[in-house]
């Protein structure tokens, strides 16, 4: 097997919320670009909490410590400054957020507004009709561009986060569960476009689906109590896992 | 590539941050101020004659400034008829209000209980000094005079609105199921109010009194109009009564008597702070 | 007792809302009416004449229009620079810290301190440093009692605008950091526009409060009866010349006041329902 110029890699990555307790324990693993990298276990293992890390979420919340690295090309980012951290690791959340004081166009553009980046018409136009393209969203709304997002669906809002994230060119997306308050048809469209999206960018998604997992990611990553348990190909872990703790989970012995 | 963007950016968050702590510390700023300068001139005045006599006769003061004495006397008619006023608007204003929060909280949906509390709302942004007008109106013109009576309508009026936005905000958050299974054991609805929900509610009732009067004890406008002022200790109900702030209010525009205004001001303030203190010490112990 | 009574009971207390305020609606209007009788309603709202020479009492109240307006705006004007950053620190910066839960305590201290106390403090301490800053030579004015009121109406600007900060969901902010903003962003381009609404009415509340304020008004205004010039010159809002002339009126004098009294209440009332309609609306949304 050739190797590849990792473009994450999590060394003894650590994460604790109180100085007793520890969310994330000593997790290392290495993601490659342009790969889908599924985080799986069961609530409360962490998987969150370790997602958060790579782009610095924790650094809102004066409690949380993160230790160890996480190097994004190469880069600690625990030594970076956040906000070019993020700008360069993108986020979809749980529940779908569009900015409600934002128009579906502002919305797309919000990374910009945000950090203060003045862009030309036409550089605007042709962003937002990139990246509403490339959530399969711009034949829904291209006529309706100055509406409010809050106006569309469930799983319109979540493509038009996908799209908000990715208009500031992320390196990685981090995705949180982006499909757990959404229907199956919405789920769907959001999987298919996953498969799309890995060309241009790496993405690292927690979920609690085991099928998810399977049908969208390449390499999965099984947690647990805070601990990496098992770290491999998607195929291999479902149908030869190593570990125990793996095994019972997938066979859903565990919750 | 744009390393100097993102310090701009970062020292503008800082400052940001910055400038808001400030500000935020500055407004704290008027409080102590005022504090220490009615603590600073005030606590010298504080003795026991000060809470025992009246306000001097002019000739008693004229006399001691004659003799380079301290201005004697004290604010005892304001006390008591502060207590006297306070007490009868207790007296009227809490069953008052608490039946009418009740009655608001019990039907929140019916048009009469969206009105009523609109006017509630009404009456409670009314102006003090417009009740003082009202109270003139209504008490002191057909009893021909100034009296305690209608210094104490002025305050239940004030008081009102208070209570009932208490009581109905604290009845409203009760959990249903404590009014279902009151009813469900068999209490009529009276009863499951006065027995159950009432004393349930009795810890955001209490705060809500506690500060409808720290509200209300230092008004000074509406007293002017119904209670009028009165330099000796009185406890009739129909003449013309004192009240502590109509008596910061008399030091004030007395030149002979401006010694006076720290030591009632330091009373009045020392009140109201711990009652409204003790309202939030109640309200955040209730609410555990 | 059975239900039925019980209802009525309920019923029957709750009428006294309605009836105090139709009270209060009718006396102002009834013993107004002299006053706008005798003046005609248009003039007695347009004319500054305020003079009471026996036989040819001329009574006008745009004098205190002005000054209440000029007052409460300028009121207003100061009171925002202090009760954002205080909204913004109890509900942003330290929300739910115990020094957050301080400063909250200080400026519900702050709106516990009686007005006259207020007056009192404005006119000893304030009053000497406008005097010795050269702006206006007696030191009392619509600038002196404006800056007072602003301390007064900063706590409950800001506890109402702190509150609709708060409200600002979690989800959006963390939405916004993670494209790569800095709190100062978040707050200017999410949480303000946000919770825009809810804090533009709890400013609408906060003029409401000062409109009606008596006493600080009264004891720093310098109770003078004409038109205000500018903001440094003495003047007389609604409500302290109410304080001022009531004690001593009769007749016309007394109806004018009240006049005068009927069109404060009318304002507040104005007000004080658009801030409760939008506050609804902003709660909601």
């Amino acid at each position: 097997m050739e190797s590849v110029k990792p473009i994450l890699e999590f060394k003894k990555t650590c994460v604790s919320y109180t100085k007793q307790t520890m969310a994330v324990k000593y997790v290392s693993a290495v993601i490659e670009p342009n790969t889908i990298t599924a985080i799986m276990g069961p609530s409360g293992c962490g998987k969150s909490t370790l997602l958060r890390a790579v782009n610095l979420m924790h650094n809102l919340y004066p409690n949380i410590r993160v230790d160890g690295e996480i190097l994004l090309n190469g880069e600690n980012i625990l030594s970076m400054q956040p906000i070019d951290v993020r700008r360069r690791v993108g986020m979809v959340f749980q529940r779908p957020a569009p900015f409600p004081t934002m128009s579906i166009y502002n919305n797309v553009l919000s990374g910009y507004s945000l950090n203060g980046i003045r862009l030309s018409k036409t550089e605007k136009d042709a962003t937002v009709e990139r990246c509403l393209k490339s959530v399969a969203l711009w034949d829904e709304v291209k006529d309706v561009l100055n509406k409010k997002g809050t106006f569309l669906s469930g799983g319109q809002q979540q493509r038009l986060c996908i799209a908000r994230a990715l208009a500031m060119k992320p390196d990685v997306l981090l995705m949180d569960e982006p499909t757990s308050a959404l229907d199956p048809i919405a789920t769907a469209h959001i999987e298919e476009l996953m498969q799309e999206l890995q060309k241009e960018v790496t993405i690292l998604i927690v979920t609690h689906n085991m099928g998810q997992a399977m049908r969208i990611s390449s390499k999965s990553m099984f947690m647990y109590l805070g601990e990496l348990v098992e770290y491999d190909d998607t195929e291999t872990m479902f149908t030869n896992p190593i570990d125990e703790r793996t095994k019972a989970y997938l066979t859903g012995k565990m919750g | 590539m744009d390393k100097l963007k993102i310090q701009n950016r970062l020292a503008k968050d800082k400052a940001m941050m910055l400038v808001v702590c400030l500000l935020a510390a500055l407004t704290a700023v008027p409080l102590f101020a005022i504090l220490g300068e009615v603590f600073l001139r005030g606590y010298d005045q504080l003795s026991w004659t000060f809470f025992t006599e009246p306000t001097p006769t002019a000739y008693r003061v004229m006399k001691a400034i004659e003799n380079g004495e301290p201005i004697p006397g004290g604010i005892a008619n304001g006390i008591i008829g502060t207590m006297i006023m306070l007490a009868m608007a207790v007296i009227v204003a809490v069953p008052l209000g608490i039946l009418c929060g009740a009655f608001l909280a019990e039907n929140s949906k019916s048009r009469f209980a969206k009105f009523v509390s609109y006017l509630t709302d009404l009456l409670q942004g009314t102006p003090s000094v417009i009740i003082g007008i009202v109270v003139y109106i209504w008490v002191v013109v057909p009893m021909k005079g100034y009296s305690a009576i209608a210094g104490s309508v002025a305050l239940i009026i004030m008081m009102l609105p208070l209570i009932i936005r208490s009581t109905e905000e604290t009845l409203k958050i009760l959990p249903a199921s404590l009014k279902e299974a009151g009813l469900a054991l068999g209490g009529n609805r009276a009863r499951v109010m006065l027995k159950v929900q009432l004393p349930a509610a009795f810890g955001g009732i209490f705060t809500g009194v506690l500060l409808a009067i720290s509200r209300v004890i230092g008004e000074t406008a509406p007293l002017m109009f119904t209670a009028l002022g009165c330099s000796f200790i009185r406890y009739a109900i129909d003449k013309p009564i004192s009240a502590v702030p109509l008596l910061i209010w008399e030091f004030f525009n007395d030149p002979n008597l401006q010694e006076l205004i720290w030591g009632a001001s330091l009373f009045l303030l020392l009140f109201v702070l711990t009652l409204n203190l003790t309202a939030k010490y109640f309200a955040k112990k209730w609410n555990q | 007792m059975n239900d039925k009574i019980y209802k009525v009971i309920l019923f029957a207390t709750a009428l006294i809302i309605p009836t105090v305020c139709g009270g209060v609606i009718y006396a102002l209007v009834t013993d107004a009416y002299q006053a706008f009788e005798h003046f005609g309603f248009f003039k007695f709202l347009t004319s500054s004449e305020w003079s009471y020479t026996e036989g040819a009492e001329q009574y006008g109240a745009l004098p205190f229009i002005t000054g209440t307006l000029m007052t409460t705006l300028l009121a207003l004007i100061f009171c925002i620079p202090f009760s954002l950053p205080v909204a913004l620190f109890v509900g942003e910066y330290f929300k739910g810290t115990r020094i957050a839960a301080i400063l909250s305590t200080v400026t519900d201290l702050l709106a516990g301190i009686p007005s006259i106390i207020y007056g009192l403090w404005g006119f000893y301490t304030l009053r000497p440093i406008i005097m010795v800053l050269n702006i206006s030579p007696q030191g009392s004015g619509i600038l002196t009692a404006s800056l007072v009121l602003a301390i007064m109406i900063v706590p409950y600007a800001a506890s109402l605008s702190a509150e609709f900060i708060k409200m600002v969901p979690n989800d959006l902010k963390e939405g916004a950091y993670s494209l790569g903003a800095t709190r100062a962003e978040v707050i200017r381009k999410v949480v303000f526009p946000v919770a825009g609404s809810g804090i533009f009415s709890s400013y609408i509340l906060a003029i409401g409060r000062a409109l009606g304020e008596t006493m600080t008004v009264t004891m720093l205004i310098g109770n003078t009866n004409s038109i205000p010039e500018s903001i440094t010159s003495t003047g007389n809002s609604m409500a302290s010349i109410i304080a001022n002339q009531f004690g001593e009126a009769d007749d016309l004098k007394l109806s004018s006041l009240i006049a005068i009294g009927l069109i404060l209440f009318l304002i507040t009332a104005f007000i004080n329902l658009i801030g409760k309609i939008m506050i609804k609306r902003a709660r909601i949304s």
